[in-house]
């Protein structure tokens, strides 16, 4: 068991280290996942906001129309 | 296909309905695409482990040109025809297109510095991709610089359209001028140069960043639809709304103030 394990840390350790150059792959994927997952973010939470702001003026202007009418 | 989907009504009901799909296809495809990059892909017997970089910078360098064919071409739609949705949808992709860059360039840098001994030269390729992240930036700033939207939307579709000739020069830079940078090596005559192990993971990660623009788009267009629906409606009641709904005009336009 404590074998399997310790040989599991090791490939971990192996993968993370990149061949020497984890100091440049890792920072890659990190930067990329920051300015398009923080992109993806923002763009879902303005799309969320603008419908449902949309919604609650269709709605009031839904009620006014038929009080008018 | 196209002009059904221009008119905006129909263009919120159908983006509505693939909105969902569209964004869990792009999360399966970039988490595929992830670990095939980062795990199952072999390392380079020259570059050994920074070639995973590769697989990030090439279909961000990919994204940031093709998104900006598409801003061009947008753009050219918007200034003949006029039409609403190709100057929402420009503007619409200017921002995710300069973010593709930004990772290209960010990308490269941190490939180079391993590989190069340089984290930045002033070469063909690295300089006319820069020019090409000040084209969106300036694209994005011309956009907004005017009170009245319709000019602004005129002035930006103009830059993007003189903007393109930089893309030839980017995509040809390698072989006009020496330069660090490598030659194509996915889209060559004589086809990839590359081998499969790697570039099956490269096409995937493609897709992935093609599929994120897709959804990003959709949710940004709809966002800016939205956005100029609720202007209108503030604006005139629900008069505007009564204007708008035999074909969704208002969704779009712009009510005449003056």
């Amino acid at each position: 068991m404590e074998s399997i394990s310790g040989w599991l840390g090791q490939g971990l350790a192996a993968w993370l280290a990149m061949g020497g150059y984890a100091a440049f792959v890792w920072p890659a994927y990190g930067l990329t996942a920051a300015v398009l997952g923080g992109f993806a973010w923002q763009s879902w939470r303005r799309h969320r906001r603008s419908e449902k702001a949309l919604a609650r003026l269709q709605r009031r202007d839904d009620q006014r129309h038929w009080r008018s009418a | 296909m196209l002009t059904r989907l221009a008119n905006p009504a129909r263009f919120m009901r159908v983006s509505g309905a693939a909105l969902p799909w569209l964004g869990a296809g792009t999360a399966v495809v970039l988490a595929v695409g992830l670990v095939w990059s980062l795990a199952i892909a072999p390392p380079d017997y020259q570059q050994g482990e920074t070639v995973r970089i590769m697989f990030l910078h090439v279909p961000a360098a990919w994204m940031a040109l093709s998104v900006y064919l598409f801003i061009a071409v947008a753009s050219a739609v918007a200034l003949v025809w006029r039409h609403p949705l190709a100057e929402i949808a420009a503007q619409a992709a200017a921002p995710v297109g300069a973010a593709f860059t930004l990772v290209c360039l960010a990308t490269g840098s941190l490939w180079g510095r391993p590989m190069w001994g340089a984290w930045w030269v002033w070469d063909a390729r690295l300089t006319s991709v820069l020019v090409l992240f000040f084209l969106y930036l300036g694209y994005i700033a011309l956009v907004n610089a005017f009170d009245d939207r319709s000019r602004g939307a005129r002035a930006g579709s103009l830059l993007a359209l003189v903007g393109i000739v930089n893309l030839p020069i980017i995509k040809f830079s390698v072989d006009w001028w020496n330069t660090l940078h490598q030659p194509a090596s996915v889209v060559r005559v004589g086809g990839p140069s590359i081998a499969t192990s790697m570039l099956l993971p490269l096409l995937v990660m493609a897709s992935g960043f093609a599929l994120l623009f897709g959804w990003m788009l959709v949710l940004r267009m709809r966002t800016a639809l939205n956005e100029r629906k609720v202007e209108a409606l503030r604006l005139y009641g629900h008069a505007a709304r009564v204007d708008a709904s035999p074909d969704g005009a208002i969704a779009a336009g712009r009510p005449a103030l003056r």
